[in-house]
């Protein structure tokens, strides 16, 4: 009885034994170097991600300049060139072929008239004055709280950064990294990649009233470069406040009062919330920019706890009375 | 080989039309959609349109362009499907990539099945139940099942690959049934071409339907004809070309007057040798019977708890929305609210509103929130069921009085960390958007477990003026099972659905 599927194999030869057993001893190989290779106690491979450091963004000291200018006028843009004059120029701070990062407060869906986020006019003409003095490319980013697109739509920031020559930055979430801030209670956090990108740094706040910290002003915006899980911050905010301003040192600061949100802060919503100042305030002493600003909110530094967290970790002076200072009218 | 022909011209029109859907598509967001006309298929779906008439007595605004395609259709037959329709184009696409077949198989494939008669009885169902006021026309309208398949599904899956299209990756509730469901859509045509196409499609079986009264078809000269059957080769309805041409089935894709060698095929009016066409084959007490079990369904359907008999807490429809009647009466489930939210806060439900509410949308606040100056959602749907809302009308700034509430915010006391945690925090009321804020604070002294004095400021909701956007819940730090929750009760949109006797 021969069965129905009827093909024989053909007998081995020597040949083909050793072919077989050269296979055989491969596979078994193979298998035994990759285990080798990949053998591990452990269950899966810890990657440690790499940490991030802020460079220095800031230039040297002088004496010959004041801490810091105001300049009250209708015109914003002869205030602000009032002002930065005064400093030394924008050549003092930005040098040619340097790559600049502006961060002003775009973090709302609101239009510029409700000064939730910083005048987009003078995000402009910043964003202008570096190109002038020969920056490669200005940057403008934030990290939005509303819907980014809206944010820098609606605020008036992204149309008046693109009409300047400026390109605006949208954090995705893979934009993030981990970095050092060396703080008492924030340690490593995620913030935008685009800090570790560029030369200088420009602080843009808009003042406006804030129910935890009191104020958001200069010190306040650093918050505006975390990713993550940020909102655990108001639980410890005056030294949240502090760490964020110790860690990352600006180029220099222009503080936007020119309409100031002095209730419902930081939202707003209602035209009756802000009142006009036609203020703009540019300088390198954040302490002392926020203390002086505290005139728009009707507090004093006593009712601001971070300022004089801020004054005992050396990061400034909260008595701008005695700082080197000058009040322009334009 | 000419190139003007009738096939070329289909040909071309239909990559238009489908590079136009994919267009509308990518444009339905904030930083893009301007004035354009994003909805526009669903708008000129006659299905869409004659469903949401027989449910509320209305023919919608922009629906009025389903006339076109009626009118087309009672003319040149079912040119919709092979010219126009996105879902349609895709099937055929697909049935092409799927199956590279000897001319044997396709003309096997190709004819006609007593199958194809399903559409109709689906249509039927559909068509019954809309006269008794519920709308489950865009379970199987095809323009909706690709519309939420895109958006939902398809376009999500595309930014996780190559990171262009959102700045946040999309995230939906409940997706992946509605991506199985699509691939199975598409697999199917793997049995034979545009399977969903003739089997299984409504709109297909409406304007097979008025295609009963078109005087302009595919015709077939029987003496020139020698019935070697090469018109089935390529044919998309599978309506029988070489015998009696069913003109229900006939998609006009024109293929069959290029494949007859004797150009016996042509398109038009019948000429004096042209053959006589075959009628819809339906049973008509099979119809009845469906229909019957169609209407049968109502009153089932209607008496269950859903959001329409008992207000459920996570309910929460998008803001322009009719009251929950008339919002089920005509929501489609296209998907394109979702498409367009800037947050991502408006989720397909799955049983939430009921079975008749299955993938309309609600708004999940752990994963987005209602942007507070945003009317997006309002502006795409095609049916109303989200009527088109101004910024003032949704804030409640002059001219108008009051905001739209979507709901109201309720404190979790046992999970709020001022309340619970001994912690200082109130993101909540940093984040609410209106102005004088809808939550506030009192501060409260509390002695720690050290035995140290602190004061807290613990939030508590004004119900006067929470709009329930949810954007305190989305912020709240305990993200996990939020402190702060929205829930639907004090809604604007429902008369009933309220708590406070004031308001």
């Amino acid at each position: 009885m021969t069965s129905k599927y009827s093909n024989k194999k053909k007998v081995t030869d020597r040949r083909g034994f050793i072919k077989k057993m050269a296979a055989a001893g491969g596979v078994i190989a193979g298998a035994g170097i990759l285990g080798g290779i990949f053998y591990s106690n452990k269950p899966v491979r810890g990657e440690k991600e790499k940490i991030f450091t802020f460079k220095t963004y800031r230039i040297t000291e002088s004496a010959r300049y004041p801490s810091f200018v105001t300049a009250k006028g209708m015109d914003v843009e002869k205030a602000l060139s009032a002002a930065i004059d005064k400093l030394g120029g924008i050549t003092r701070f930005i040098n040619k072929g340097e790559k600049v990062l502006i961060k002003p407060n775009v973090g709302w869906d609101r239009q510029p008239e409700q000064a939730a986020n910083t005048n987009p006019v003078l995000v402009g003409l910043v964003v202008k004055q570096c190109l002038d003095a020969g920056a490669s490319e200005v940057w403008v980013t934030d990290v939005s709280i509303n819907d980014p697109y809206r944010s820098f739509t609606r605020s008036g920031i992204e149309a008046a950064v693109k009409k300047a020559g400026g390109k605006v930055k949208y954090t995705t979430e893979n934009d993030f990294l981990q970095t050092d801030l060396k703080g008492e209670v924030l340690k490593t956090w995620l913030v935008s990649r685009f800090y570790h990108e560029v030369d200088k740094v420009i602080n843009m706040p808009v003042v406006k009233h804030h129910s935890l910290s009191r104020a958001s002003i200069s010190m306040k915006n650093w918050y505006g470069i975390l990713g993550g899980r940020r909102n655990r911050l108001h639980q410890d905010i005056h030294t949240s406040i502090v760490d964020l301003a110790s860690a990352i040192r600006p180029t220099f600061t222009v503080v936007d009062a020119t309409r100031v949100l002095f209730q419902n802060g930081p939202t707003g919503g209602n035209l009756a919330d802000v009142s006009t100042h036609d203020t703009v305030i540019v300088g390198t002493d954040e302490v002392a920019l926020d203390s002086y600003s505290l005139k728009y909110l009707n507090l004093t530094v006593e009712d601001v706890p971070y300022l004089g967290m801020a004054v005992k970790r050396g990061l400034g002076v909260a008595e701008w009375e005695t700082s080197n200072y000058l009040e322009l009218e334009v | 080989m000419k190139w003007f022909t009738y096939q070329n011209i289909r040909r071309i029109y239909s990559v238009f039309f489908f590079m136009l859907f994919i267009v509308f598509l990518l444009l339905a967001d904030f930083h893009k959609m301007k004035g354009y006309e994003v909805s526009l298929f669903l708008k000129m779906d006659p299905l869409v349109a004659i469903s949401t008439f027989l449910t509320s007595w209305t023919v919608y605004k922009g629906l009025m362009l389903s006339l076109i395609i009626i009118a087309g259709t009672a003319v040149f037959g079912r040119f919709f499907c092979s010219w126009i329709c996105p879902m349609g184009i895709l099937n055929q696409w697909v049935s092409r990539f799927f199956n590279r077949r000897r001319a044997a198989d396709d003309y096997h494939v190709n004819n006609y099945r007593t199958i194809f008669v399903l559409k109709y009885y689906i249509l039927a169902v559909i068509l019954v139940l809309a006269v008794f006021g519920i709308l489950q026309a865009g379970l199987f309208d095809p323009i909706a099942i690709i519309t939420r398949s895109f958006s939902i599904s398809l376009l999500p899956a595309f930014n996780y690959l190559t990171g262009r299209v959102y700045i946040k990756q999309p995230l939906f509730y409940g997706g992946m049934l509605i991506s199985i469901l699509f691939v199975v859509i598409l697999l199917a045509n793997r049995t034979f071409t545009r399977f969903w196409c003739r089997v299984l499609c409504p709109l297909g079986g409406l304007l097979g339907i008025i295609s009963g009264v078109s005087l302009l078809r595919i015709r077939r000269d029987v003496e020139k004809c020698i019935d070697c059957q090469k018109c089935l080769r390529h044919c998309h309805g599978a309506c029988s070309p070489h015998e009696e041409l069913r003109a229900s089935e006939c998609m006009v894709c024109m293929n069959c007057i290029e494949d007859c060698p004797q150009g016996a095929l042509s398109f038009g009016l019948a000429g004096s040798d042209s053959s006589v066409h075959a009628p819809l084959d339906l049973n008509r007490r099979r119809l009845l019977e469906t229909a019957v079990a169609g209407a049968v369904l109502f009153p089932m359907m209607r008496s269950v708890v859903n959001a329409q008999t008992d207000p459920q807490p996570n309910v929460i429809r998008p803001p322009g929305s009719l009251d929950e009647k008339a919002f089920l009466s005509r929501c489609i489930k296209c998907g394109e609210c979702m498409r367009v939210c800037p947050t991502n806060v408006i989720q397909p439900s799955l049983l939430e509103g009921g079975v008749e509410g299955l993938w309309a949308p609600i708004l999940i606040n752990k994963i987005g929130y209602c942007e507070f100056n945003c009317v997006l959602c309002s502006q795409v749907c095609p049916t109303g069921a989200i009527v088109p809302l101004a910024v003032e009308q949704k804030t409640g700034k002059s001219p108008y009085n009051s905001p739209i509430k979507l709901g109201t915010a309720f404190y979790d006391r046992g999970r709020c960390l001022p309340w619970a945690m001994d912690t200082e925090c109130i993101v909540c009321e940093e984040m609410c958007p209106v102005s004088p804020k809808a939550i506030w604070f009192q501060e409260e002294k509390i002695i720690r477990r050290d035995g140290t004095e602190a004061f807290l400021k613990r939030p508590r909701v004004d119900t006067s003026r929470c709009v329930g956007c949810g954007i305190c819940e989305n912020k709240c730090p305990v993200h996990d099972r939020p402190a702060v929750k929205v829930t639907s009760i004090g809604e604007t949109r429902s008369a009933t659905n309220r708590m406070i006797l004031s308001q």
